[in-house]
């Protein structure tokens, strides 16, 4: 299909697809110049700014009134937390589905699928007076609390999580379980020591998607949370902005690449591990 | 070691268990509190047989899906059968509660001046004196009258009179208190002047289960979720009911429901058709582009045309709308500087939603151009050699064999994508809102809404009150298409047989 370009073909190509660089690109540049720009504001700025600062940045951290370094942390707080329970919870239910054989295996394996069918989100008028009442009887996990809001996304821990690492664990061969029950490991022991070491890349990408996932999640934590110190990022980003983008670009755009950076240099690290996770499915949120 | 952690685990959970019930019998929870019973047994049980082994390790997964996935679905089901939205939010014991606690002014109502006292225990004491001077004494909600130079005025002389600035700052603490003053009338503040008599409204009859206006003699009888008198005329506020399928009545019937929900829905099927195709064909024709072995730089194309997708979609929405900004955004500025004349991005439904796909397309193709790069890399070159032989045209190659078997690969991915875009609510609510808004619809529907959003806006803001009942019905609609579409798509990719063969 592909032939040895001529001058002139080769040129094409690169002008084609510098079009699209452009395209990708710009933006990104765009905001990371805003947010180097003193002014602060959408007018007049250029991409190479002048009079280039870390004003804006500054901002992000002293605030008092929007609290952006806080919300940061809240979401990168939020998201591990959130990801390292589902990994467990996800891993313990994958490592049945793999070795067991028992009553209902079927039936659980084909609701873990359909739980995708319908996405959390939809429900989430019910899910939202759920949490309410869930805050009358027990007030730390109800409504305006961050333990309530992770809880509502430990719901996902069953669903493609769970068939993504089973799949991974049907690779890893029982011999080695089988001779360390000989010696008299537990199942328990099995999946603890012998499982969970060799299947590191699957728990680190579920982890990772998992992470993305939360860190980027909007409707939850906008439902959920109504005060000002327990947004996440996103929740607190577009309050911040909102209608506001005459006079609060500049710190917007040093808060959109403080916020963008830990996930833009987990996916650039993991990118070969998560591109696997994509093609099998799993889409970003 | 083994019985040890199991007892452990087991012990520790049922603290928990218990810890929950006692919250739950505090709270009169009785029907949670069975289900949690259930739980608990069925959780012991798991640990104490050997045959309930393996369902200890699915136990959390299964509880977190049960709470808050298979519960919120089954709950929405009944959401959208009722009333509930503003309104209609409280049950009905605590409406007959409202109601039984309404006073109205007697027509003639004679007025109290009053005097208030304070006791060296801080507690309240009044003095009311009616036009023709009798005094009653009013203390902890019932009245008593005083003859002249009773004793209890002495006393009231030792207590700390409130001056006018006091009564004034004690308002509402003075306004709360109420004497009873017969069966059905109750003395009240009036104004900072005078105390009142004022009368019940409403009495509640528990066996004919009506509401009786005390003043009229009007018979109130609770249908579909309010107290209806015989003329039709409804008290408000009304309870949350069952109302049957009365929200899809009006979803399917009111024309001004109807109009916008059909505009929303025509909209959300072009706009996942859109993104689809749109981020399909730019990204399959880069992938092609950097498929080629030839072509330099190849490495670096594809880690940077990448980057959007690198980048958090709530941030990169956010941006946009920046960019899109129809006085201030660079992309009017520099439609201005060369063709002269800028575009109401998000002002205009028609270019709101062009700027939709726009966003979208810059959101999605680099997902589409790695899928596609995986896909393209799996076809094998003998395929294009035979062809050639053949004499296929490149046009004839990419139609004939790529196309075809790119398809059987990433299909079931295209339909995924569909139905994620469906219901892509960060990337609508974040750039547009919805907006602009559609004239005269009677919920808050937008141009630009898909239904994920319209439902999101049904339900928590609304100016106009909140409709769950209705939210709820428009959810089930969606359920109905995802779950369709997403079954289109296991029979496409087999994957129900997958889950029978690995059985």
């Amino acid at each position: 299909m592909y032939r040895k370009h001529t001058f002139f073909r080769g040129l094409w190509r690169h002008a084609v697809l510098w079009v699209f660089l452009i395209f990708a690109l710009f933006p990104i540049l765009w905001v990371i110049s805003a947010s180097f720009n003193p002014a602060n504001t959408l007018v007049g700025q250029s991409i190479i700014p002048r009079n280039a600062s870390l004003v804006n940045y500054k901002e992000v951290f002293v605030s008092e009134q929007y609290p952006i370094a806080l919300w940061i942390k809240n979401s990168i707080v939020i998201g591990l937390t959130t990801s390292a329970l589902v990994v467990v919870m996800t891993s313990l239910a994958a490592y049945a589905f793999s070795r067991f054989r028992f009553k209902g295996r079927r039936q659980g394996l084909f609701a873990a699928l359909l739980v995708q069918v319908f996405p959390q989100m939809l429900a989430a008028v019910s899910i939202y007076l759920l949490v309410l009442s869930i805050g009358k009887l027990i007030p730390s996990l109800g409504i305006n609390t961050h333990a309530g809001l992770i809880l509502v996304y430990l719901g996902g821990a069953m669903g493609v999580n769970a068939w993504l690492m089973k799949g991974y664990f049907d690779t890893i061969p029982t011999s080695l379980e089988e001779s360390a029950m000989i010696d008299g490991a537990s199942p328990f022991q099995a999946y603890y020591m012998i499982i969970l070491p060799l299947a590191r890349p699957i728990l680190a990408v579920i982890f990772l998607l998992q992470f993305i996932g939360t860190y980027s999640e909007f409707i939850f934590a906008s439902v959920l949370i109504s005060s000002s110190e327990k947004y996440t990022l996103a929740v607190g980003l577009q309050l911040f902005i909102q209608d506001q983008y005459a006079s609060r670009w500049g710190v917007f755009a040093a808060a959109s690449v403080l916020g963008a950076l830990p996930i833009v240099i987990l996916f650039m690290f993991l990118q070969k591990y998560l591109v696997s996770g994509l093609t099998s499915g799993a889409v970003k949120g | 070691m083994g019985k040890m952690m199991k007892g452990i685990t087991l012990g520790l959970l049922n603290v928990v268990f218990i810890w929950i019930a006692l919250f739950l019998l505090n709270a009169e929870a009785y029907l949670v509190f069975v289900l949690l019973l259930l739980g608990a047994l069925l959780t012991n049980f798991i640990f104490i047989t050997p045959k309930g082994y393996p369902y200890r390790y699915l136990l959390p997964a299964s509880f977190f899906m049960i709470l808050l996935v298979v519960y919120p679905i089954i709950y929405t089901v009944y959401i959208s059968v009722t009333n509930y939205g503003t309104g209609n939010i409280l049950n009905k014991e605590q409406v007959i509660a409202q109601f039984e606690e309404r006073y109205t002014l007697e027509p003639s109502a004679e007025q109290y001046a009053f005097q208030v006292y304070r006791d060296p225990q801080a507690s309240l004491w009044f003095l009311f004196t009616d036009a023709q001077g009798a005094q009653l004494l009013g203390r902890d909600g019932e009245i008593t009258r005083l003859e002249a130079g009773d004793p209890i005025l002495m006393q009231l002389a030792a207590f700390h009179e409130l001056s006018r600035v006091e009564l004034v700052q004690a308002t509402n603490e003075l306004s709360a208190q109420s004497f009873a003053y017969d069966d059905t009338r109750e003395l009240r503040m009036r104004n900072i002047n005078s105390f009142s008599v004022y009368l019940q409204q409403y009495s509640y009859n528990v066996e004919s289960d009506q509401l009786i206006d005390l003043q009229t003699g009007t018979v109130y009888t609770p249908i579909n979720g309010y107290f209806q008198a015989p003329d039709g005329t409804r008290l408000s506020p009304g309870f949350r009911a069952v109302i049957g399928f009365d929200n899809f009545r009006r979803l399917f019937g009111n024309p001004q429901i109807t109009g916008p929900f059909v505009s929303v829905f025509v909209w959300t099927i072009q706009w996942a058709l859109l993104s689809v195709a749109t981020t399909f064909v730019v990204g399959l024709f880069l992938a092609i582009l950097l498929n080629d072995p030839h072509l330099r730089l190849r490495k670096m194309y594809r880690s940077l045309l990448i980057l959007p997708y690198a980048i958090p979609a709530f941030i990169s929405a956010l941006i946009w709308r920046g960019l899109f900004n129809t006085e201030l955004g660079v992309i009017n500025q520099i439609l201005q500087a060369t063709i002269g004349s800028s575009v109401p991005w998000l002002q205009d439904p028609f270019w709101a939603k062009v700027a939709l796909i726009i966003l979208n397309l810059w959101l999605g193709f680099p997902y589409m151009m790695i899928i596609c790069l995986g896909a393209l890399q799996s076809i094998g070159a003998e395929m294009y050699e035979a062809a050639l032989v053949d004499g296929a045209t490149s046009w004839q190659q990419f139609r004939h064999i790529t196309l075809p078997l790119l398809m059987v690969s990433v299909g079931p991915l295209l339909v995924s994508s569909f139905s994620f875009n469906f219901n892509n609510f960060s990337v609508i609510y974040l750039l547009t809102r919805g907006r602009p808004p559609i004239v005269g619809a009677q919920t808050p529907a937008g141009h630009t809404d898909i239904l994920i959003s319209y439902t999101y806006r049904l339900a928590f803001e609304s100016g106009r009150g909140i409709d769950y009942g209705l939210a709820s019905a428009v959810t089930l609609v969606i359920f109905l298409i995802t779950g369709a579409i997403t079954f289109i798509n296991f029979r496409f990719t087999g994957a129900l047989e997958d889950v029978s063969k690995n059985v």
